[in-house]
């Protein structure tokens, strides 16, 4: 079983409707945990309980696997593994989209190590020209998360 | 549930070693790794490897929440912590627990009874295992009470504390106050735990430790006991099973002591309860219990013919204790030599670099756990082991015979190793007659052998 965008959209308004702060959804292989209130800066947070096999499930792309980016661009790379949002909320517009001007405080999306979150600024001022990380997804240490066309 | 997938918290040799049980039982492997392990043996072998962080293991291989995202993040049912970094931090045990991945080792309240030294020194008391005369010390005029009624020589020990660090020793009670103040100072910088305790200080006497393997309820079996009383500065350099020279009685009496102190905890996985045997009197008493699987498992695996590492994964996955301790069979004597990239003609100062060549030996009886192989960098952020050689043999002599034949045969270049040290100590008469206590090696030092360079 998997979740499309439009089922967790749903989900998250049922929750919204109901009285309750935390929904824990859970299936043969897919649990899904929402929660609301203070905790509402962060995202959904899912887990796969049924492992697949390593070899079929998606490897995250890894830091190793993005060619080294051309002159005059430069990536941004992940200051944690953990998992990576391009939104402050489910539903809220991206931290950053492709073709924006950013600096070097500009954040661009969220990490999140076992509840933590973590802001992850551009380090670097420029126009964003990629964004590799998908939301939601496990990134290691060091992988690339954006490029960016260093700015002049 | 059983097993599927395991994330491996460590790195080198150890991490090389969970892998390849895990290979045979079908089990896949996610390695969390440093910037400074992406390239290794075990990075390699993995079926995934993910980087946690930065090559310092403060920030990474030390990093609680990190490894428990790591596994979450990849669907790993489990975590192996090896031995070292987080193997016996509870807090890593405690969120594996909440968050419902198997921890492949004890319960944490097991890691916090074993890892206060004074707390695991009551522990042994109410298990009825004997422990060296001493005890807490909470102010300098109980401190001197109780230093008069141990006697001189005596040791400060860390109650937080391990490997040496935050350890004095006083030959004269004079000099108490001032051992105190270091020791403390000391264990507050290292452990984070100011705390120290005073233990008689007992001379000539031999590290010995019992493997134990518990099902958390209750049921414990021995796998047999190691002699690693060859230590430079509280540091294990050869390790053998059988203990030499040891009674009949005495080693049953140890192998029962530590099993009455498991089965007090009742705990869960593969541990070793160590003791410091006082062969003259012919008592031993209880020194520490380490919570997890330690470097120089594989002596008791040669003997018994049992994978401690697949043990353990049976355990963590509720399938308890296979064996009865009937069914443990000892065989003849296994002999391990831990290969360091150190200078002995340098005072044993690492040497951190990479390999150029490595040759390890394949032969009857000789296994070599390691994950050096030509062009693997040796970082200088984590220990210097590169290989441990292990000889076995029917009986002690034929187990030496091999294993100094294997030591003859390995070729490492681009860094200095001790294998040419350990050479000269297996010539040595001394250790060749067996049953060597811990001050053996100063004193073989102090002798100034020509010690060959590996």
């Amino acid at each position: 079983m998997s979740l499309t965008a439009k089922d967790v959209a749903e989900i998250l308004k049922l929750l919204e409707e109901s009285a309750f702060n935390e929904l824990v959804l859970e299936t043969g292989e897919l649990k899904v945990e929402l929660r609301r209130g203070e905790a509402a800066a962060r995202p959904v947070r899912t887990r796969e309980s049924a492992a697949p096999p390593v070899a079929a499930a998606a490897k995250p792309v890894a830091g190793s696997q993005i060619a080294a980016p051309p002159p005059g661009l430069a990536d941004v790379p992940s200051p944690l593994l953990g998992v990576f949002y391009r939104a402050p909320k489910p539903g809220e517009p991206p931290f950053v989209e492709v073709g924006q001007k950013i600096e070097e405080d500009t954040i661009i999306g969220i990490i999140e190590v076992m509840k933590l979150m973590n802001s992850v600024r551009a380090g670097v001022r420029g126009e964003l020209v990629e964004i590799f990380a998908q939301n939601a997804t496990l990134v290691e240490y060091g992988q690339p998360l954006v490029r960016v066309r260093a700015a002049g | 549930m059983p097993i599927k997938r395991i994330l491996i918290a460590n790195r080198g040799e150890i991490a090389v070693r969970i892998i390849r049980t895990c290979k045979a039982l079908g089990i896949e492997t996610v390695l969390a790794v440093s910037t400074a392990d992406r390239e290794s043996l075990g990075a390699r072998l993995a079926d995934r490897v993910l980087c946690i962080g930065p090559a310092p293991s403060s920030e990474s291989y030390l990093k609680v929440e990190t490894i428990v995202q790591a596994a979450l993040g990849t669907a790993c049912d489990a975590i192996h912590p090896g031995y070292g970094f987080l193997s016996e931090r509870a807090a890593l045990a405690r969120l594996c627990e909440k968050e419902g991945v198997a921890f492949i080792g004890p319960a944490a309240q097991q890691i916090e009874a074993v890892g206060d030294k004074l707390r695991a020194r009551a522990e042994a008391e109410a298990a009825s295992v004997p422990v060296v005369p001493g005890g807490a010390v909470a102010d300098s005029a109980e401190a001197e009470a109780r230093g008069r009624r141990i006697g001189a020589p005596l040791l400060v020990k860390a109650v937080g504390g391990g490997g040496g660090r935050g350890m004095k020793r006083v030959d004269d009670l004079r000099q108490l106050p001032g051992a105190l103040a270091l020791a403390s100072a000391e264990a507050g910088a290292a452990f984070g735990d100011a705390r120290v305790y005073l233990e008689r200080l007992i001379e000539n006497g031999r590290h010995i430790e019992v493997q134990i393997l518990g099902d958390g309820e209750g049921g414990v079996i021995h796998v047999g006991e190691r002699d690693c009383s060859v230590q430079r500065r509280y540091q294990k350099l050869i390790e053998e099973t059988p203990a030499p020279h040891l009674s009949p009685a005495l080693r049953r009496d140890i192998h029962a002591a530590a099993v009455r102190f498991a089965r007090h905890l009742r705990y869960r996985g593969a541990g070793t309860v160590e003791f410091l045997v006082d062969i003259e009197r012919q008592s031993f008493y209880f020194l520490e219990m380490n919570a997890r699987i330690q470097v120089e498992h594989p002596v008791t695996e040669f003997v018994s013919g049992l994978d401690l590492i697949a043990e353990q994964i049976a355990i963590a996955d509720g399938q308890g204790l296979k064996l009865a301790q009937d069914d443990v069979r000892l065989d003849g004597c296994a002999i391990e030599c831990r290969i360091n990239a150190e200078d002995p003609a340098r005072d044993f100062a690492p040497s951190p670099g990479t390999i150029t060549e490595a040759v390890w030996p394949t032969a009857e009886g000789i296994r070599v756990d390691t994950h050096i192989v030509a062009g693997a960098r040796v970082p200088p952020y984590y220990d210097s082991l590169l290989a441990k050689v292990i000889a076995h043999g029917p009986d002690r002599g034929a187990a030496l015979r091999r294993l100094d034949n294997a030591l003859a045969l390995c070729r490492i270049s681009g860094v200095a190793s001790n294998i040419g040290f350990h050479r000269a100590v297996l010539a040595d008469s001394e250790f060749a007659s067996g049953g060597v206590d811990t001050a053996y090696l100063p004193r073989f030092l102090a002798r100034g052998p020509s010690v060959v360079e590996g």
